[in-house]
């Protein structure tokens, strides 16, 4: 059976599951909103006491933010591995996945899925939109096609980032307090990066590559012609960590010792 | 008593058992830290202070309040959810402890090891690269130290009240989940609560979250002075009183119409 086919099937049953508890359906969708707003609103509150971050606009930084909501929709919608630690090696669940004919990251991949996050998009959408009027940018012809290859750019440097974070299990199975931080590091993309210093701006931009997730790509939107450069290089780093990651799953799970029962 | 004491030690060993990646957690808090630091120093862009805190006291505040949730934070309410949904609470509930107090000490057990594996380091290390203001008051120290353990009490009892909603839900990640950012945004864990607009402001005094992480990390950064300290501290208290009541009430209820899925 193609990949194809079997995604499909699962996203199948997982429409089965979710119609299950619809209750909670609405309540998960409310609670993706919620958060959404969490960070527009620490951006509304920041800039009710100061007019500029180091020389960008309000409406710049929401801009960067609605950008930034679409990649990471994407990315929580497929990669949802920040609990493959707990879930998958202390409970020796990999045990089961490892005897199946399928990559065993895929597996991973499907039964985590989380349609729901899709929602996102639209957020992203509305807040882009919304703020992209304030400033008032045009869409040329060549926008939406470099707009998807940001995109996806991004929800691959994402998924890059965490699977490879994912993959220390394979090592040590001890838990460990860095995937819930790693949340809140990728926000710190979403702000101009030169208003960090040096250290700080060389971890967001080469080993945590956060900045290609919000402000890079964005920048080109806005127009900002001294981060053209870095904006094109949002497909190319996000490809490049994302084939890393993938080795270093397919090392890794040569390394896994079952464990549990 | 001597049992539920037994609760907090084993799970204290449980995570020592576990403790060689709380190290590495140290490094990403660190960076964590620093990235709020550039942040808050362009925010303020030359600016003596924002309602009355000055850039070093932010970061201080800062590094306070997530040192201080690696002490209060738990995720008893997932445990519970989790027990509920593989029908292991039906094991519990006829072992001879009050289940909910257990709960309680286990996250106790959690939160003393982090305080003293994460907590503690991380901050040593964060003050050695970063200009915080830390107090040598004993008379601080003391208060926030009041003041963290009613924070972990508040914090704990709303984790209880969402997991026990689960009897009524079956499946209420989604519930979790919202209660979490609520958490993060209306503690004052990300903004101190003074930032926010006065309207909004009067809304959050009708809530007990701000007491989560505000008041503790307000108490650490001198932000609040005098009889402030008392006051906040009261109302920490007034607080973890009252969510008793609900608790109580949901815990009833939830144990007549409790049903096992399983198990």
């Amino acid at each position: 059976m193609s990949y194809v086919s079997i995604f499909m099937q699962y996203v199948g049953q997982y429409m089965k599951t979710r119609l299950t508890y619809r209750t909670d359906m609405i309540v998960e969708i409310f609670s993706d909103l919620l958060f959404q707003a969490v960070n527009l609103v620490f951006i509304l509150v920041v800039f009710g006491h100061t007019k500029l971050l180091s020389g960008w606009t309000k409406d710049e930084i929401i801009f960067i933010y609605g950008f930034f909501l679409i990649p990471f929709a994407v990315f929580s919608t497929f990669f949802n591995i920040w609990d493959f630690n707990e879930r998958y090696i202390v409970k020796g669940e990999l045990d089961r996945i490892l005897t199946r004919p399928i990559h065993s990251l895929f597996q991973v991949i499907l039964e985590r899925l989380e349609l729901e996050s899709m929602f996102g998009v639209i957020t992203g959408l509305v807040v882009m939109v919304y703020a992209g009027q304030n400033l008032g940018l045009t869409i040329e012809w060549y926008d939406p096609v470099l707009f998807l290859l940001f995109v996806l750019g991004g929800s691959l440097v994402y998924a890059g980032i965490f699977i490879s974070i994912a993959t220390i299990s394979f090592w040590s199975d001890s838990r460990t307090a860095i995937m819930p931080m790693m949340y809140n590091i990728g926000n710190f993309g979403r702000y101009p990066v030169n208003i960090y210093n040096q250290i700080i701006r060389f971890v967001l931009t080469w080993i945590l590559p956060f900045a290609f997730v919000g402000v890079c790509p964005a920048a080109f939107f806005l127009g900002k012609t001294d981060w053209y450069l870095y904006a094109f290089l949002t497909p190319v780093m996000g490809i490049a960590f994302f084939i890393f990651s993938i080795i270093l799953w397919n090392i890794g799970v040569t390394k896994y010792r079952g464990a549990g029962n | 008593m001597g049992k539920y004491i037994e609760m907090i030690r084993i799970r204290f060993l449980m995570m020592l058992a576990y403790r060689t990646n709380y190290y590495s957690g140290i490094i990403i808090y660190s960076i964590n830290i620093a990235a709020y630091y550039f942040l808050w120093s362009a925010i303020y862009g030359g600016k003596e202070d924002i309602e009355g805190l000055s850039v070093i006291q932010m970061t201080t505040y800062i590094a306070v309040a997530w040192m201080a949730r690696a002490f209060y934070f738990n995720n008893i309410d997932r445990e519970i959810a989790l027990e509920i949904k593989e029908g292991k609470v039906a094991v519990e509930l006829i072992r001879p402890y009050h289940y909910l107090s257990m709960k309680t000490m286990q996250a106790l057990g959690e939160g003393i090891f982090r305080l003293l594996f994460f907590s503690v380091p991380g901050m040593v290390i964060v003050s050695l690269i970063f200009p915080l203001k830390i107090s040598a008051d004993p008379a601080t120290w003391g208060f926030f130290a009041i003041s963290i353990v009613f924070s972990f009490m508040i914090n704990t009892q709303i984790n209880l009240m969402t997991g026990i909603l689960t009897f009524f839900l079956f499946n209420n990640d989604g519930l979790i989940r919202a209660k979490r950012v609520v958490i993060d945004l209306f503690s004052g864990l990300l903004l101190p609560i003074s930032f926010y607009p006065l309207w909004a402001q009067s809304i959050m005094g009708y809530f007990p979250f701000q007491y989560i992480s505000y008041v503790p990390s307000m108490i650490f950064t001198g932000g609040f002075a005098g009889s402030e300290v008392w006051n906040a501290i009261m109302m920490q208290f007034l607080w973890v009183a009252i969510l008793f009541i609900p608790i109580q009430i949901l815990w009833v209820l939830a144990k007549k119409q409790m049903v096992i899925q399983g198990g």
